[in-house]
């Protein structure tokens, strides 16, 4: 996972509450076995017409969204299915944070393991930033992941919250799996003391 | 900590702590490991690059629910991509020694039904998977949520997950459930009164006389939806009724192991004075049954109210959605959804397609004919459940009746394998989701119990079960 320090980008809005994962990417291309090349299945059903060409009013094919970093989204973004594929598909496309005012867990989850910052803020500031990026496409913001702060164009700094542990392994772009493997005798000990409950071998 | 009353899902969590240290999220033990085909082969090839193991496969199963056929089994994969994931399931489960029940396995199934089938869903337990809807094996007092693929390959290489604690969340059912209400009411209700965002970063634990009346399965539809709620995990109390349906099964604990388990089962229930974060009561013998009518489970009703109007909800965001949703619908506000048209009924998914689902929907259609404008398809959870339910004659009931019996898996509940809605079609599903495009894409979605789907099945329109006769 690449570390995230500082985005500095201007955005794409889909102001839809409620964007559950089988919209960020449908369940027929979850068959792949590898997680590349999700980008272009990103929003594929508000993105594509029946026949396969860009359907011009989904705001991902405006000329304006191109090169996008920061996708801002409604309330309670990414619910529904566990599919790590939601945030790979983001990423392929070259989203690095979506700032919404709430966002599903295992989205959440599945996100800050990919390297994928979600942002959230509040009511006002997520409507400001909205009717910014309506009223001027271009519009840059900033969002700097040591300080947690969303830096709007007016100078004004909002912050966002993020654990700690998480926070430290997207600055330095840590494998959470490390922190777990460290811990090796400690779950042996735990083990030891638990003997396991199941047995799917059936020994 | 021992002398405070604690919730169930307190005791759970306590009792699978490894790690905790300040700044860190608590490393979490995991006891069972459920994969399927779909959200796990990123992780095996992740083990492969970092020449990590499995650390625990007699604490992993595998199946292949998602992508697979419904069709015959002696009929080959048609669809090569699905073939390929498939076959990348088995190959990672013969290097890696995890048992897989497979295409020609009698217990292959959806990985929900197969769990509790098997015997290895037990109370007290932790129980994750690469999907929303482990939230199921809550119904027997484990802690079971779902996990993203790197997740799962922690789990696979460590045997433990990061955890940040979730809060808790009593759902409390009074009472008792009329005639023709079913457990998908109970969920349905709920989730129209908290919406679908209403429990996130809780647990909910389903309490009240209306829940311990609940058979098992009918306690795993329940639970099977508290993801839709946004819930990390939804459990119930172990008691009897759940002691009594893992006794005997296949890989439950035998002899002295057995009577030990049901001892400390037996301690897990919410102790008297507990708290939870957060409360809500429903009582049961006011629900009727239920159905949805827009793009999330939270958009649910009254089979006999009316479509809600968005002019009559003032939160800007929150009117736009119900109007967007029911453009998607192509539905109009301030009608009932009774006697609308069908194209397909689909009874089954991880939320109603065990052997009680199967026997409800049969009893409605024994002896009667389904409406000729629909295409009625019944997909067992299991090939037990289809092994029972033909032993039971029910799928003899079925095609007689003109619906399509088919082989086990999730089928058109996510329309992974060709299984699916064609753009415009209307469905009543006893599945758990009705995004647009679930389905299929254009695909029109109403949730239903298995109950109001057969009843629906033999009208071909949307149907109130209680007046069906």
């Amino acid at each position: 996972m690449e570390p995230f320090t500082t985005l500095n980008s201007h955005l794409v809005s889909i102001p839809t509450e409620n964007i559950d994962t089988d919209q960020i990417i449908p369940a027929r291309f979850l068959k792949t076995i590898s997680k590349k090349g999700l980008g272009q299945n990103l929003f594929s059903d508000w993105r594509y017409n029946e026949d396969g060409s860009d359907n011009p009013n989904f705001i991902l094919n405006a000329p304006e969204s191109q090169g996008a970093k920061i996708l801002i989204a409604g309330d309670n973004f990414g619910c529904g299915s566990s599919r790590e594929h939601a945030p790979w598909a983001l990423m392929d496309w070259g989203v690095q944070a979506v700032i919404s005012t709430s966002f599903a867990d295992i989205f959440r989850n599945n996100s800050l393991k990919n390297g994928l910052l979600p942002v959230i803020v509040d009511e006002d500031t997520h409507k400001q930033i909205q009717s910014l990026v309506e009223e001027d496409p271009t519009t840059k913001i900033t969002v700097d992941l040591a300080s947690q702060t969303v830096q709007l164009p007016d100078g004004r700094s909002v912050s966002f919250p993020i654990d700690g542990f998480s926070k430290t392994c997207m600055l330095e772009g840590i494998d959470q799996l490390g922190y777990l493997l460290k811990q090796e005798e400690k779950m042996l000990a735990y083990e030891a003391a638990h003997p396991a409950r199941v047995n799917t071998l059936g020994e | 900590m021992s002398n405070q009353p604690r919730t169930t899902f307190d005791k759970i969590w306590d009792s699978h702590v490894v790690v905790e240290e300040p700044g860190s999220p608590t490393v979490l033990y995991i006891d069972l490991h459920l994969i399927h085909e779909v959200t796990s082969p990123q992780a095996f090839t992740g083990l492969r690059e970092k020449g990590l193991r499995v650390k625990r496969p007699s604490q992993t199963v595998a199946t292949m629910d998602h992508s697979i056929p419904t069709t015959p089994l002696h009929i080959p994969i048609s669809d090569a991509i699905a073939a390929k994931q498939i076959a990348t399931l088995e190959e990672n489960c013969r290097e890696f020694g995890i048992p897989l029940h497979g295409m020609d396995s009698p217990n292959r199934g959806i990985v929900h039904v197969i769990g509790p089938e098997l015997g290895i869903t037990q109370p007290g337990m932790t129980i994750v998977c690469g999907d929303s809807h482990t939230s199921t094996h809550g119904a027997f007092g484990a802690l079971a949520f779902g996990i993203g693929t790197s997740e799962v390959e922690h789990v696979l290489a460590t045997q433990t997950l990061l955890q940040s604690k979730p809060k808790t969340y009593a759902v409390n059912v009074n009472g008792r459930l009329s005639p023709n209400v079913a457990a998908k009411d109970i969920i349905l209700a709920l989730l129209a009164r908290i919406g679908i965002g209403g429990g996130t970063g809780h647990v909910f634990e389903y309490r009240g006389e209306a829940i311990r009346a609940l058979s098992m399965e009918e306690r795993m539809t329940v639970c099977n939806m508290s993801i839709e709620g946004g819930a990390r995990a939804g459990l119930v109390a172990p008691d009897d009724t759940t002691i009594n349906y893992i006794a005997g099964r296949q890989l439950a604990p035998q002899g002295a192991a057995w009577d030990k388990a049901v001892a400390y089962w037996r301690t897990l229930a919410s102790d008297e004075g507990a708290t939870f974060d957060k409360e809500i009561t429903l009582d049961a013998s006011t629900l009727t049954p239920m159905i949805t009518y827009g793009t999330n489970p939270g958009m649910g009703m009254g089979i006999a109210d009316i479509i809600p109007d968005p002019m009559s909800i003032g939160d800007v965001s929150e009117r736009n959605t119900l109007i967007k949703a029911l453009n998607y619908m192509d539905l109009q506000p301030g009608r009932q959804l009774l006697g609308q048209p069908l194209d397909v009924v689909f009874i089954g998914s991880c939320t109603n397609s065990r052997i009680s689902d199967l026997r409800e929907a049969a009893a409605l259609m024994r002896g009667r004919k389904v409406s000729e404008n629909v295409r009625v398809m019944v997909v067992p959870g299991s090939q037990d459940v289809k092994k029972q339910a033909e032993a039971e004659g029910l799928d003899q009931i079925f095609k007689e009746a003109g619906a399509d019996w088919r082989e086990a898996g999730c089928s058109m509940c996510i329309a992974m394998n060709g299984d699916q809605l064609q753009p415009g079609q209307y469905a009543i599903s006893t599945s758990n989701r009705n995004f647009e495009g679930r389905q299929g894409k254009g695909g029109r979605t109403f949730l239903a119990s298995p109950l109001t789907a057969a009843a629906s099945a033999v009208t071909g329109v949307v149907t109130d079960v209680r007046s069906f006769q």
